[in-house]
């Protein structure tokens, strides 16, 4: 059932709206040089935060779809009738964010790296930073989705929400600090599927 | 098991309001339990409570595998009817749940495109293919023309036969033999 559900997100994912936070993420890195200038020595050196800010913005736009329809349509109850613990729910639906957002943004991020003038070292590098972080990026913003889930004025909460969570990812992700920055994206991926688990459960009373 | 379904002095609240207190009651395979009640009363709230997905305030309930229909579809709107219930039902049991409510003539057709007639059809079908002993159905007959009546009804009357238990919340009397249930009184 996992399988199945991880395929269906997938599925429903490129077939929504996947591409939404893709031109986002490159719109925000396209605006950089418009606001800084055309300083080549200048965007090569805010490149890399300029690229972590345009991807944890982007990382903002799917959240209201990632847990939110399933609950409004029941679906979240009948998988748990199938026997799926909450908290699987919660893992499939990281898995299935992170191959609808990771991958495309990864590729986006050729792009954005040649409007913010950086180099092929900065940009495999920025790549390599990317690639660790957004499992746990994943995994906050299915955290967020569940816990916003149903209330009132959803979209402004989880910007609040994710965007002071995520620094870590960016502050490490940053400063080239791998090692750190793969800790505390391993600990949101395996602390967020408890926290949307029980959200989702909360959400039922 | 002998019973599908028992309840041991079980009471539940919600929102502060006190919908039934110290209920018991049990289900055995063949029987049917309607329970009734005006708009508010916690029919809806009992078959979520006997479902799991809802914990009483106190008692303890005790279940046998289930399915449940109740007002939300859980069905992929952009996906043919016959794809959306196979994610939950895959194997042969689909194709025979469909033909028996009458629905095999749409399994292509998107779910966005179901009448909200043929939407309660496909629910119960989810259901009627699901293999539970115990059905768990929320205002079965809604929204249905005589022929989906007559189907569910059928269906329902066939299930009990076969050894199931339904209980159905309803505002409205159901065809056949069923054990009331009062709430909101």
């Amino acid at each position: 059932m996992i399988g199945s559900l991880i395929a269906r997100d997938v599925r429903r994912g490129f077939t929504g709206a996947a591409w939404l936070p893709i031109a986002f993420f490159l719109l925000v890195a396209t605006l950089v040089p418009f606001a800084v200038g055309p300083d080549a020595r200048l965007l090569e050196r805010i490149g890399p935060g300029a690229l972590w800010i345009a991807a944890l913005t982007a990382a903002l736009l799917p959240i209201e779809r990632l847990v939110e329809p399933d609950r409004a349509d029941g679906v979240l109850d009948q998988l748990a009738l199938h026997g799926l613990a909450e908290e699987s729910i919660a893992f499939s639906k990281i898995v299935a964010h992170w191959l609808t957002f990771a991958p495309l943004l990864l590729v986006a991020a050729i792009p954005a790296s040649a409007l913010l003038a950086m180099d092929a070292a900065s940009l495999m590098r920025a790549e390599i930073a990317l690639a660790i972080g957004t499992p746990g990026l994943a995994a906050l913003a299915v955290a967020v989705a569940a816990v916003t889930a149903g209330l009132p004025r959803a979209g402004s909460l989880t910007g609040l929400l994710l965007l002071p969570l995520a620094v870590p990812l960016l502050i490490f992700g940053i400063s080239d600090a791998l090692l750190l920055e793969a800790a505390v994206s391993l600990l949101l991926t395996a602390g967020a599927p408890f926290v949307a688990g029980a959200a989702i459960r909360a959400s039922r009373t | 098991m002998t019973e599908l379904l028992r309840f041991e002095d079980v009471t539940l609240r919600r929102g502060g309001r006190l919908l039934f207190e110290d209920l018991n009651l049990s289900l055995r395979p063949g029987e049917g339990l309607q329970v009734a009640g005006p708009n508010g009363s916690g029919k809806s709230s009992l078959l979520r409570l006997a479902a799991g997905l809802l914990r009483a305030e106190r008692g303890r309930v005790a279940r046998a595998p289930l399915a449940l229909a109740d007002e939300q579809l859980a069905l992929d709107s952009e996906v043919p009817l016959g794809r959306a219930l196979a994610f939950w039902t895959p194997g042969d049991r689909l194709d025979g749940a469909l033909d028996a409510i009458g629905l095999k003539h749409l399994a292509g057709v998107p779910v966005r495109f179901l009448s909200s007639g043929q939407a309660k059809r496909a629910s119960l079908a989810r259901v009627a293919a699901s293999g539970a002993q115990l059905w768990l159905l929320d205002e079965p007959l809604n929204a249905l023309d005589t022929d989906g009546a007559g189907r569910i009804a059928g269906l329902i009357d066939q299930h009990r036969a076969l050894g199931g238990a339904v209980v159905a919340a309803s505002h409205q009397s159901l065809p056949g033999d069923w054990r009331i249930l009062e709430l909101g009184r």
